[in-house]
């Protein structure tokens, strides 16, 4: 192999709104400072279901999801985003899982629980995010190179 | 990852994506994105059951309808009951490097659509040239089974024209609001294009822009295809269907026409050269910047004590290849 020739690897984030809320600023600001931290960020717009989350994540192979939402849906959304996730053989030991936007820190635990390693409320540094997600990455069990 | 192991998951992916394992696929296009052993082990492999895919490059400037118009077309050929791979380039940031890839937002009833498989790439940081990755993900996608392949890229500048040659047929789009745009397309992305789409042809000016395109391709050099001029509204649908069709036409012109070996065997010349030329650069530069001969020159060209021109040919001297002569200068 010729040295050099392999890329410098991007980190590929996948940045998702689950449900029917349809402010999505603090997504797009999260997606543009991945951005300016190198990373390659996938960004597919509001009002997404589980199944297209999910479908997203395969098919661009993304080592981060984060999903922002706002309506209080989270309980019932983020399961099922896990779920599809799961359909398709990603889980949370392989892909880093990080949600943020309006999460009560009374519901921290469940998410927590649910795979996300990263809950993120309004007003969060965004560089705080990438040093999360360059941190913990690495640390993911199953993670394939 | 040994050479071992790069080789055995190569062997493992591309079982995979014949077998139209949707996870394998996607994997095996971040190796050869990467351009890293398994990638190259992979396209050794996938290689020879690739060729069976109509290929179809769309570009054009920033806010013409790409996007919109390659959900339209996708959902077209789903219509025509093929399976489609979308490959959407968007462009990264020179500065961080990071990319925002935003071409599934216009994409999105493609997403629920197991017979589409959409892959967003970051335009920059591919050291073998984004044409050489883009042509391998294409390379991966008709391999995997994928009876159309749509590249979609920002049209503006040298890398999406070999982009646009790596495909066998490539749509330039246009808008009636991009009117002096036209005027000024007399070189390049024109001479690539196989078929020219006024899109947003329901606003006004649509007729003058088809206009300019025609008198534009009237002055061209004759041949052998002439790209038709098509009027096409992306947001609603209108035209998309005429536009597969001429897709079609030319892709039954490249397969059956007499010029389809020395076109073929032209766009492989340039595959082959551009790959080699990056390969010999990466491993020459590497040795100059290993050695620290790199760094003495630049160091010696940026106080002005040494020339650019006579800098490089010190740098090929030091890794063995002798000086350049120009292309101008007869060798000795």
């Amino acid at each position: 192999m010729t040295e050099g020739a392999e890329q410098e690897r991007r980190i590929r984030v996948l940045i998702a709104k689950p449900g029917l809320d349809g402010h999505d600023r603090g997504a797009k600001v999260v997606a543009a400072s991945l951005r300016d931290a190198g990373m390659e960020v996938i960004y597919t717009g509001i009002r997404q279901t589980p199944q297209m989350i999910a479908e997203a994540a395969l098919q661009e192979d993304v080592d981060v999801v984060g999903l922002s939402i706002l309506s209080g849906a989270h309980l019932e959304l983020f399961p099922r985003v896990v779920e599809a996730l799961g359909e398709r053989g990603i889980g949370p030991d392989d892909v880093l899982l990080f949600c943020g936007g309006i999460i009560p820190r009374a519901d921290w635990e469940a998410v927590r629980e649910l795979g996300f390693r990263g809950v993120f409320g309004p007003g969060t540094d965004t560089r705080e995010i990438a040093t999360f997600i360059r941190e913990q990455l690495p640390t993911l069990p199953a993670r394939v190179l | 990852m040994t050479a071992r192991s790069a080789e055995q998951t190569a062997t493992a992916l591309s079982a995979g994506v014949e077998s139209g394992d949707r996870r394998a696929l996607a994997r095996a296009i971040t190796h050869v994105e990467r351009d890293d052993a398994t990638g190259r082990a992979l396209l050794a492999a996938l290689y020879p059951r690739t060729g069976r895919a109509q290929t179809v490059g769309v570009t054009g400037s920033a806010g013409v309808g790409k996007s919109t118009l390659v959900a339209r077309l996708a959902a077209e050929q789903r219509r025509r009951g093929r399976l489609v791979g979308i490959v959407a380039v968007d462009p990264s940031s020179p500065f961080s490097r990071g990319a925002l890839l935003g071409d599934r937002i216009r994409m999105q009833e493609l997403t629920a659509d197991p017979g589409v498989f959409l892959r967003s790439m970051a335009s920059r940081g591919h050291l073998g040239g984004l044409a050489e990755s883009a042509s391998g993900v294409v390379d991966v996608l008709d391999a995997g089974g994928y009876d159309v392949v749509i590249v979609e890229t920002v049209g503006a500048g040298q890398d999406e024209v070999e982009i646009a040659s790596a495909t066998q047929s490539t749509v330039l789009v246009t808008s009636p609001q991009a009117g002096d745009e036209i005027q000024s397309m007399k070189a390049g992305l024109m001479e690539v294009a196989q078929l020219l789409v006024v899109n947003k042809a329901d606003l006004a000016g649509a007729d003058t822009a088809v206009q300019q395109l025609l008198s534009l391709l009237a002055i061209a050099a004759p041949r052998a295809w002439e790209p038709p001029v098509l009027k096409v509204v992306a947001r609603s649908g209108e035209g998309v269907e005429q536009l597969a069709d001429r897709i079609d036409d030319h892709q039954r012109h490249v397969r059956d026409s007499r010029h389809a070996g020395p076109e073929r065997r032209a766009l492989v010349e340039a595959q082959l050269t551009t790959l080699a030329t990056a390969a010999l650069s990466r491993r020459a530069l590497g040795e100059a910047r290993r050695s620290g001969v790199l760094a003495r020159l630049v160091g010696e060209v940026a106080d002005r004590r040494l020339d650019p021109r006579s800098a490089a040919d010190e740098l090929l001297a030091a890794i063995g290849a002798g000086a350049d002569d120009g292309p101008g200068r007869p060798s000795p």
